[in-house]
C-alpha cells in the first residue's frame, strides 16, 4: 500500500533499515524487555499492560451488567457488586486510561518532535515499574486484603474512596490499605512520566521545530502532563493523609473523630476533575493528527486549537466542586462552579467547531482511524452536552449520583477517550510494528463497538432520569427501569465481543497482517519519515524541520506549508 | 390505618418528569429549558457533521488529489468563541437564579421541622417541635396554598456520607456526618413518594430506601396524634413484651414508656403504624418482621442488625408484640 503512494522518494532517503537481529531465547528477550530504557520499548510495555487491565477491567464490568439485567438479581452478592465497581472504576482510571495515554505519549512524543529519546530514560523505565507494580498490588488484595489467607477481599469503598467509609471502623482488614498503596504507587509513576515528557517536549525538539510548529500531539501532551502535577499531587498528599488515618490514628478524614469527610471530596476531587482532562486531551491529540490527514487537509486553526487546549487545561483546575452539587456548599460557592464548569464548554467547542472546519471541504478516507474518529466526533459533541445539563446545579441536584452521570462520563470515556485510542492503534500499529491492522477486522470492531456502546450508554441515561442512583447491586421493579437495564447489560456484552475482535486483530495483525511500509497513510508528521518499525535510535539523522508539517513540504515542494503559517 | 397508599407492591413513579413538589417543579422548568438548548445545538452540529461526512467522503484510498488547503480564519473562530460564551452566560444566570431561590427560600412560620439522620442502612426522622420519633416512612403535610407548610429538613448523618433524594418532590441533598445541611420540600398532593440513598455508603447502600407520605393537613393531624401517643400495652402480649425486654433488642431499639432506648437501630414506639420494614426492602408484616427478627441477611444482607438466636417460643411473642405497636 505505501510504495503505491508516491512522493515517498526524497523521505526515504533520511531512513534506515533496521538491522537484522539474530534469533533470541525467551529470557534474552525478557531480559532485553525487563531492562529498556528506548521510549518506544517502555511505551509498548504501557500499551500491553493497560490492554491486559482492559480486558480485567471489562470482565468487572459484565459481571456488574449481569448481575443488573434484571431487578432483585441474585448472580453475585451485595459485597461482590461492591468490589466489582470499586475495582472497575480504580481499574480503568488508573491502570488502563492513564498508562494507555502515557504509553502512546512515550512512544509518539520523541517521535514526532524528532529527538533520539526522552530527556530521561532511566526515570521513564522507573515511572513504569512503579506505575505496574501498583495495578499489581491492586490485584494483590484479592489474596492478601483480609490477611494472608483472605481469599476475596478486594476493596470495596468505591474508586472515590469517599471517607469516612475508608476509615478503619467502616472498612477493617487491609483491602483498603491496598488501594491507598496502589494509587500512591501509581501516582509517583504517573508524575515521573510527566515530568519526563514536559521536559522532553521543552527539551528535546529537533531543529526548527518551534513551539509553535510542535504536532499538536506534543502540544496536548504537555498541557496534560503538566495537569499531572498539579492534580496528581494533592491525590498523593489524600492517600498518604488517609493512610496516617489508618496506620497511626491521625484524623484527617477521620468523622469519628471530628475529621472531615468533605476534606477527602474536595482532595479527591481537585484530582479527580482535572484526571478527566488528563484523559480527554491525549484523545483530542489522537484526533488531531488523525482527522487531518485522512480529510487530506491541515488542521483547521492551529493556534485557536493550542490555546483552547491550554484554556481546557487552566479552567479544569477550577471546576472540582461540580462534583459536589449535592453536599450542601452555599449557594455562592455552588453559582461560581456553576460558571467555571459552563465556561470550559466554550474551549471544548472550539475544539469540535475547528475539527469540523478540518473535514469541510476535505477528501475523507475512512479507514479504521478515521472511522473510530467520526465516532469520537458525534459521542463526545454527545458528552459536552450532557456535561453542560450536569453543570446546572439545580439539575445536577436530580442527576448527580444516578445512572445518568455512569452515562454521562462513560460517554466521555468510552465513546470520546475509547474511541480515539482505537483509532489511535489502527494509525501508528503500522509505525509500531510495520505491518497494517486487517481493515476488515477493523470494520468489524467499530460497527459492532458503536453498536454496543449506543445501546448501553444511550438507554443508560434514561433509569438515570427515571431515579435510579448508581452503585446499588440490585434494584425494585416497578419503576420503568427493567427494560433499560436489559438493554444496557445487552450492549455491554456487545461491546466486549467487539473489543474482543479488537485484540485478535492486534495479535493476528502482527503476524500476518500486510507490511506497511514507512508511511502508508501519507501523512505528514516526523514519525513517518523513519523506518517501520523505527530502530532504537529513532532517526539516522537528525531530522530539520520548517513548517507544522514537515513530510508535507518534502511531499511537496512546489507547494510547502510554510508559506502559510 | 390513613395510609393512602394500598399495597407496599403498588410501586409509584420515581421519574424526574413527574414533579410533585415546589423545588422540583422549578428544577423541571430549568431542566426543560436546558434540555432544549442543547438539543438545539446538538441538532445542529451533528447536522453539520453529518452533511460534511457525507458529501465529502471520498471512496478510493489510493487515488486522490489534495484538496484545497485552508489554514484557519479569525472571523469564523471568533464566532464559534462568542456565541457558544454568551450561550454560557444566559444559562448561567437562569441556573443561578434557580439556586438562590431553593438554597436561600425563606422559612415561613408554619414550616414542620424534621431532623433527619442516616444510618447504614436506614432513616431516622425526628420531629422535635411535635415530639415524635420515627423512622424510614416520613409523613409530611401537603400545604394549602394560602397557608404553606412547607417541610423543612435538617439532615446529618451517624456514620457515613448518605444523600436523601426524592425525584419527584426535589433533588438531593447529602447527610455528611459532622455537618448538618438543610433542604425543604413541598409536596403539592397527598400520596407516597418513593426515592432511595443516592450515596454509596457502605454494603447495602442499595436498599437504604426512601418513604415519603404527603398527606392531607387533617390526615397529618391525625397521623400526629396518633404517634405522639404511648406504646400500647395490650395485655395480650405482656410475654413479647417481657421477652423485647430480657434480649439484646433493648440495646439497639427504642419504645418509650418502656426500659427500652437504645438509639443505634429505628424506634419502635409505633412499628405496626409502617408499611414496611428494613427501609423499605420488605412489606411489614408477621411473616418478614419474623424473618427479619430470625436472620435480618436473609432479607437484606449486610444489614446491622444481628440475628437474635431466640428460641421460637420468644421469636413468636416478640413479634406478637411488634405488631401491636401502633
Amino acid at each position: 500500500m505505501a510504495d503505491s503512494v508516491s512522493g515517498l522518494s526524497s523521505v526515504e532517503a533520511i531512513d534506515l533499515t533496521p538491522v537484522e537481529k539474530p534469533r533470541q531465547l525467551f529470557l534474552e528477550v525478557l531480559y532485553d524487555w525487563v531492562t529498556t530504557v528506548d521510549h518506544k520499548k517502555i511505551g509498548l510495555m504501557y500499551i500491553a499492560y493497560s490492554l491486559i487491565f482492559l480486558v480485567i477491567g471489562g470482565i468487572e464490568a459484565i459481571v456488574m451488567r449481569i448481575q443488573l439485567a434484571v431487578p432483585h438479581n441474585t448472580f453475585v452478592s451485595p459485597q461482590v457488586f461492591n468490589r466489582m465497581f470499586t475495582l472497575h472504576g480504580t481499574t480503568m482510571v488508573f491502570f488502563v486510561g492513564m498508562p494507555i495515554l502515557f504509553g502512546f505519549g512515550n512512544y509518539l512524543v520523541p517521535l514526532m518532535i524528532g529527538a533520539r529519546d526522552m530527556a530521561f530514560p532511566r526515570l521513564n523505565a522507573f515511572s513504569f515499574w512503579i506505575s505496574a507494580f501498583g495495578g499489581f498490588l491492586l490485584y494483590y488484595s484479592f489474596i492478601g486484603g483480609s490477611g494472608l489467607y483472605g481469599a476475596g477481599s478486594a476493596p470495596d469503598v468505591g474508586w472515590f474512596a469517599y471517607a469516612p467509609l475508608t476509615a478503619r471502623v467502616f472498612s477493617p482488614g487491609h483491602s483498603t490499605d491496598y488501594w491507598t498503596l496502589s494509587i500512591l504507587l501509581s501516582g509517583i509513576g504517573s508524575i515521573g512520566t510527566a515530568l519526563n515528557i514536559v521536559a522532553t517536549v521543552i527539551c528535546m525538539r529537533c531543529p526548527g521545530m518551534k513551539l509553535n510548529r510542535m504536532p499538536l500531539l506534543a502540544w496536548l501532551y504537555l498541557v496534560t502532563s503538566s495537569m499531572v502535577f498539579i492534580a496528581v499531587s494533592p491525590l498523593t498528599a489524600a492517600q498518604i493523609m488517609l493512610m496516617l488515618d489508618r496506620y497511626v490514628g491521625s484524623h484527617f478524614f477521620d468523622a469519628q473523630a471530628g475529621g472531615s469527610a468533605i476534606l477527602w471530596m474536595h482532595f479527591f476531587w481537585i484530582f479527580g476533575h482535572p484526571e478527566v482532562y488528563i484523559l480527554v486531551l491525549p484523545a483530542f491529540a489522537f484526533a488531531n493528527e488523525i482527522i487531518p490527514v485522512f480529510s487530506r487537509k491541515a488542521i483547521f486553526g492551529y493556534p485557536a486549537m493550542v490555546a483552547a487546549s491550554v484554556g481546557i487545561g487552566f479552567i479544569s483546575l477550577s471546576v472540582w466542586a461540580h462534583h459536589m452539587f449535592a453536599v450542601g456548599m452555599g449557594a455562592g460557592a455552588n453559582v461560581f462552579f456553576v460558571f467555571s464548569t459552563m465556561i470550559i464548554s466554550v474551549p471544548t467547542g472550539i475544539k469540535i467547531f475547528n475539527w469540523l472546519a478540518t473535514i469541510w471541504g476535505g477528501k475523507i478516507r475512512f479507514a479504521s482511524p478515521m472511522l473510530f474518529s467520526v465516532g469520537f466526533l458525534f459521542q463526545f459533541l454527545v458528552a459536552g452536552l450532557t456535561g453542560i445539563m450536569l453543570s446546572v446545579a439545580p439539575f445536577d441536584w436530580q442527576l448527580t449520583g444516578s445512572y445518568f452521570v455512569v452515562a454521562h462520563f462513560h460517554y466521555v470515556l468510552v465513546g470520546a477517550i475509547l474511541f480515539m485510542i482505537f483509532a489511535a492503534f489502527y494509525y501508528w500499529f503500522p509505525k509500531a510494528t510495520g505491518r497494517m491492522m486487517s481493515e476488515r477486522l477493523g470494520k468489524w470492531h467499530f460497527w459492532l463497538m458503536v453498536i454496543g456502546f449506543h445501546l448501553t450508554f444511550d438507554f443508560m441515561h434514561i433509569p438515570g432520569l427515571l431515579g435510579m442512583p448508581r452503585r446499588i447491586y440490585t434494584y425494585e421493579p416497578g419503576r420503568g427501569w427493567e427494560i433499560w437495564n436489559l438493554l444496557v447489560s445487552i450492549g455491554a456484552v456487545i461491546q466486549a465481543i467487539a473489543t474482543l475482535i479488537f485484540v485478535y486483530n492486534l495479535v493476528h495483525s502482527y503476524y500476518k497482517g500486510e507490511k506497511a511500509g514507512n508511511d502508508p497513510w501519507d501523512a505528514w508528521t516526523l514519525e513517518w519519515s523513519t523506518a517501520s518499525p523505527p530502530p532504537s535510535y529513532n532517526f539516522a539523522t537528525t531530522p530539520i524541520v520548517h513548517s507544522r508539517r514537515p513530510l508535507w513540504d518534502i511531499k511537496h515542494p512546489e507547494d510547502p506549508d510554510w508559506n502559510y503559517e | 390505618m390513613f395510609i393512602h397508599s394500598p399495597s407496599y407492591f403498588a410501586q409509584s413513579s420515581t421519574s424526574i418528569f413527574s414533579p410533585a413538589g415546589t423545588p422540583s417543579h422549578w428544577i423541571f422548568t430549568l431542566s426543560m429549558f436546558v434540555l432544549s438548548i442543547t438539543a438545539v445545538i446538538f441538532v445542529i452540529v451533528a447536522g453539520l457533521l453529518t452533511y460534511a461526512l457525507i458529501r465529502y467522503r471520498h471512496r478510493n484510498l489510493l487515488t486522490y488529489n489534495e484538496p484545497t488547503q485552508i489554514y484557519g480564519s479569525n472571523q469564523i473562530e471568533l464566532a464559534w468563541t462568542v456565541i457558544p460564551a454568551l450561550i454560557v452566560v444566559m444559562l448561567f444566570l437562569t441556573a443561578s437564579r434557580v439556586i438562590l431561590a431553593t438554597q436561600d427560600a425563606k422559612k415561613p412560620t408554619d414550616a414542620v421541622d424534621v431532623v433527619v439522620v442516616g444510618h447504614q442502612f436506614w432513616w431516622e426522622y425526628r420531629y422535635p417541635k411535635l415530639g415524635i420519633v420515627t423512622a424510614n416512612e416520613l409523613h409530611v403535610p401537603v400545604s394549602d396554598p394560602a397557608h404553606p407548610t412547607p417541610t423543612y429538613l435538617e439532615m446529618s448523618s451517624a456514620d457515613l456520607d448518605h444523600s436523601f433524594w426524592v425525584p419527584r418532590l426535589a433533588g438531593k441533598m447529602d447527610l455528611i456526618p459532622n455537618r448538618v445541611n438543610t433542604m425543604w420540600i413541598d409536596p403539592e398532593a397527598p400520596g407516597l413518594y418513593l426515592g432511595q440513598c443516592a450515596q454509596y455508603c457502605g454494603v447495602q447502600h442499595a436498599k437504604m430506601l426512601l418513604r415519603v407520605y404527603a398527606d392531607s393537613p387533617k390526615e397529618f393531624a391525625a397521623w400526629v396524634a396518633q404517634q405522639q401517643k404511648p406504646a400500647v400495652e395490650d395485655p395480650a402480649v405482656a410475654e413479647g413484651r417481657a421477652a423485647f425486654l430480657r434480649n439484646a433488642c433493648v440495646n439497639c431499639h427504642t419504645i418509650s414508656g418502656t426500659p427500652a432506648n437504645g438509639r443505634f437501630g429505628p424506634d419502635l414506639t409505633h412499628l405496626a403504624s409502617r408499611d414496611t420494614i428494613a427501609s423499605g426492602a420488605v412489606e411489614n408484616n408477621p411473616t418478614n418482621l419474623k424473618q427479619w427478627i430470625d436472620n435480618p441477611d436473609s432479607l437484606k444482607p449486610g444489614s446491622l442488625m444481628p440475628a437474635m438466636h431466640l428460641n421460637d417460643h420468644d421469636l413468636n411473642a416478640i413479634t406478637a408484640y411488634l405488631t401491636t405497636l401502633h
